[in-house]
């Protein structure tokens, strides 16, 4: 069989790049196969993608050698639009990729521009609704629309075209994970209906593996490193080498001791065959030990009936009732719209509660004005673009002392010790603008540290990071905690992050807080994660595949050892996770 | 916007009418208002546009805050026009008839009067034509009717991505402003004025990075999916003109190529009660 896409000795350098981004890239995708390229951030796996769509080299201009040929032309003659009628790409950012005012317009959208007319446009929009299981939301908005149904827009929106190859650019980062696993199921679906080529580019490797892909290719610094099918691929320490993490189970077992080969199939824990290794993680789960750590400090953060609504009688948040003590890292968990940011909105002063109270170190903070709430409590925004406002790093840290009068060589001090905690301190007379995206997020958490807060929000602090990134800033929040500690609160949907960095888990769904328990209890228990829009670890899976009844206390030790396993690895290096620098760079 | 004139779906044949034809209606309605000053055609236009108004089924609120702006600048124009240039109506009407001295060059005449009321009565007779337009035609199908009447695609499409990425902008400029708040960028009136208007650099910034990083890849986007491909492009939205579309389109042409035959007739734009 041909191939419908191969790279033949293909290099990429980007005009203004020093060093090339792809080395000598051979690759072949055949007809039909559900490929997923995987590799951390900056690796290279997006730049593979641009050169199929033809946006390398039509909107990003670089010197490419060698060849690539998808579907028997070359994209730089074909151009993007040439491209956009085989090709269909999925972006990661769904509102942006979300262009017409509804459903149905943006369905349309790749039609119109074709100047199809109009009878056969409407009737062709109606097929892919149907595909796409859209078919009562034609008239709907963006903004009326969950994450989940903009993704299926947006696959209707290039499938619409009848493209040969799906293209997906990290579909499931702004997706929860339960929304993540349908979208994922979704494109099983397509693929098999609609016989087309898909190409799934993603770090979340459990979450794709959900269903069956046939290959792995994983990219490592512009090169292709490896591969193989899944099986094998989750057997070898390639994923592990290069940043990827692997399915929570097989780390599990590798932890445990046990060497899995491909036969018993990892791919998937539901049909894997765990007996071979299943004494093993047995004794592993016993020899483990728990430390108990108990926190006594007092409440620095309390809610009583705690009632919003923005309109009478449409309640988003009802009843919410939790305390908080000091030194605390938990986690703020459920499904997009369950109120997660109203509630964080609350605590800042931005809204005013319904009814209910907010108590900071035991007295009711409804008096104090966002700018005073400011002063004890920290909000870092999702994304550093949202919150600096200056040109100079200094500056930009120095903001909050500054409109508060502070004298200036009291600012410089505690910007010099903030920025020294952030490791930003080698960069202190940079502009901003030469940071990288890890570094910006860092001045933005120090432009709030530097006020020196009690607690800190942190809204979405790792979203759309890879593996070494979300290491690396969550570590950093792990030191703030620790050596300072200050009283951290994580709005999340990251089921890693809750689990390996929290001690506890608010579960918000639908307004209501229906749970607030260890993360491990949490993610073992089916029917709080799934009206939280959560996913059940996969842990607990092979905890019961391994006859071991108490599955909480599973992950929970599981997390304690890879908690000791990342500590052993910071302490050997023989230097703090290293702050900026290299890694991010 | 989409608070102030909000387009309702309501079923009425001018809610069916396609958006080119309601757009045809307005540009010529304007023109030809704009054109006259000719008090009985005014007049009669006031009165299509009112059985216009009450077949649309429009409602008071749909239109009551717009209509109250439109009412203040109307007022303002009337007022300054009297202050400016008392004696307009005089120049035109080439006469002179003293109705009270108020002070000094400023005499309150009639034909001062009759003018500024031939101005109110203009901007009854545009006003409403906007209304119409906004609150029966469908936004999807304002870029649609646009390209129609022979705008550029891509000058057209971009008034749909304004209605389309206006709200998101939006809610990012109060995500911005309530974090900046918290950092002690107070916003609120507490602060002084020019404090404010600096400070707003401190929302500004954030607000066009973010906006600039969506714009990247909006347009990418765009571009994926083959925009500006072709020279031309098909609307989804586009209602097909029907027999009904017709008839008003030829209707609007005839009435307002009457309106300035019937102005202009005499050689002046002017109706003259005053000979």
């Amino acid at each position: 069989m041909e191939p419908i896409i191969e790279f033949k000795n293909f290099s990429f350098k980007y005009r203004a790049q020093q060093e090339p981004s792809l080395h000598d890239i051979n690759l072949k995708i055949y007809p039909g196969e559900k490929i997923l390229i995987t590799g951390p951030s900056g690796c290279g796996k997006s730049t593979i993608a641009h050169c199929i769509n033809a946006l390398i080299p039509c909107s990003f201009a670089g010197d490419i050698t060698g060849s690539i040929t998808v579907d028997g032309s070359t994209p730089s003659k074909e151009g993007v639009f040439g491209m956009s009628t085989r090709v269909g790409t999925v972006l990661q950012d769904t509102d942006g990729q979300f262009i017409g005012l509804t459903v149905a317009e943006d369905l349309a959208f790749a039609l119109e521009n074709d100047a199809i007319p109009h009878d056969e446009m409407h009737r062709r929009v109606r097929e892919v609704a149907d595909v796409v299981s859209m078919k009562d939301f034609m008239k709907h908005a963006p903004t009326e629309l969950s994450g989940g149904q903009k993704q299926r827009v947006s696959m209707g929106g290039v499938l619409v075209d009848n493209v040969k190859i799906l293209l997906f650019d990290e579909p499931l980062a702004n997706l929860d994970p339960a929304t993540g696993k349908k979208t994922i199921a979704l494109i099983d679906e397509i693929c098999k209906k609609k016989d087309v080529t898909a190409i799934i580019i993603e770090h979340r490797l459990e979450d794709v593996l959900y269903k069956d892909v046939d290959r792995i290719i994983v990219v490592d610094d512009g090169r292709i490193i490896a591969d193989d099918n899944p099986d094998s691929m989750l057997c070898s320490d390639v994923l592990n080498k290069t940043g990827v993490r692997e399915p929570l189970y097989v780390t599990a077992i590798k932890h445990a001791g046990a060497i899995i080969k491909p036969e018993d199939h990892p791919q998937h824990i539901e049909t894997m065959n765990v007996e071979p290794y299943s004494a093993a993680v047995r004794k592993w789960f016993e020899s483990t030990v728990l430390p108990t750590h108990k926190n006594d400090n007092p409440y620095v953060l309390e809610t009583e009936n705690l009632c919003f609504a923005y309109t009478e009688g449409v309640p988003v948040l009802s009843d919410i009732n939790f305390k908080i003590r000091k030194g605390e890292m938990l986690s703020i968990v459920g499904k997009n719209g369950a109120g997660k940011s109203t509630l964080s909105s609350l605590i800042c002063g931005f809204y005013k509660p319904s009814s209910g109270r907010i108590l900071l170190s035991g007295s009711d903070i409804s008096p104090l004005s966002i700018k005073e709430r400011g002063e004890k409590i920290g909000l870092v925004m999702q994304s550093p673009n949202q919150m600096i406002s200056k040109p100079m790093i200094r500056e930009e840290v120095g903001l909050g002392l500054a409109v508060r009068g502070v004298p200036e060589d009291e600012i410089n001090k505690k910007v010099d010790d903030t920025l020294r905690i952030c490791g930003l301190y080698p960069y202190r007379n940079w502009p901003v603008s030469a940071l990288s995206f890890g570094q910006k997020k860092r001045v933005s958490i120090a432009s709030i540290l530097v006020m020196d807060p009690e607690i800190l929000i942190l809204d979405e602090p790792t979203a759309g990071q890879d593996y070494r990134h979300y290491t690396e800033i969550m570590e950093f929040l792990k030191k703030l905690n620790k050596e300072m500690g200050l009283t951290i609160l994580m709005i999340t949907h990251d089921m890693h992050l809750m689990l390996e960095y929290t001690d506890r888990a608010i579960v918000l769904a639908d307004g209501h807080m229906i749970t607030d328990e260890s993360p491990a209890n949490v993610l073992t228990d089916q029917e709080v994660a799934d009206k939280a829009y959560l996913k059940q670890t996969s842990l607990y899976d092979l905890a019961m595949k391994c006859g071991i009844d108490d599955t909480s206390e599973f992950v929970d030790r599981f997390i304690e050892f890879e908690r000791n396993a990342q500590q052993g690895k910071t302490t050997s290096a023989g230097k703090e996770p290293s702050p900026a620098g290299g890694v991010l760079a | 916007m989409n608070k102030l004139l909000s387009y309702k779906e309501k079923n009425t044949w001018i809610h069916h009418l396609s958006g080119i034809t309601k757009l045809i209606f307005f540009l010529l309605w304007c023109i030809t208002s704009a054109m006259t000053y000719d008090t009985r055609v005014l007049l009669i236009m006031i009165a299509v546009t009112l059985v216009i108004f009450a077949i649309s089924k429009t409602e008071w609120k749909q239109i009551s805050s717009v209509f109250k702006v439109v009412l203040f600048f109307m007022i303002l124009n009337v007022v300054a026009i009297f202050i400016l240039s008392p004696y307009q109506g005089c120049e035109i009407y080439g006469s002179r008839t003293v109705l009270t001295p108020l002070f000094a060059g400023h005499d309150l005449t009639s034909e001062e009067l009759f003018y500024l009321f031939n101005v109110v009565i203009k901007y009854f007779t545009v006003t409403p034509a906007i209304f119409i337009f906004l609150v029966t035609t469908d936004p999807s199908e304002f870029a649609a009717s646009m390209n129609g009447v022979g705008i550029s695609y891509t000058i057209s499409y971009s008034v749909a991505i304004a209605l389309r990425y206006i709200p998101d902008i939006q809610d990012d400029f109060h995500r911005i402003r309530n974090a900046q708040e918290a950092r002690g960028i107070e916003m609120s009136s507490k602060a002084k004025l020019m404090e404010r208007i600096k400070r707003t650099s401190s929302i500004i910034f954030p607000l066009l990075f973010s906006t600039m990083d969506r714009i990247d890849v909006v347009s990418n986007a765009m571009e994926l999916r083959g925009f500006g491909k072709k020279k031309k492009r098909t609307w989804y939205a586009q209602k097909k003109l029907r027999a009904m579309d017709y008839v008003v389109i030829i209707f609007t042409v005839v009435f307002c190529t009457a309106a300035l035959v019937f102005t202009y007739y005499d050689g002046s734009r002017f109706y003259n009660p005053f000979i």
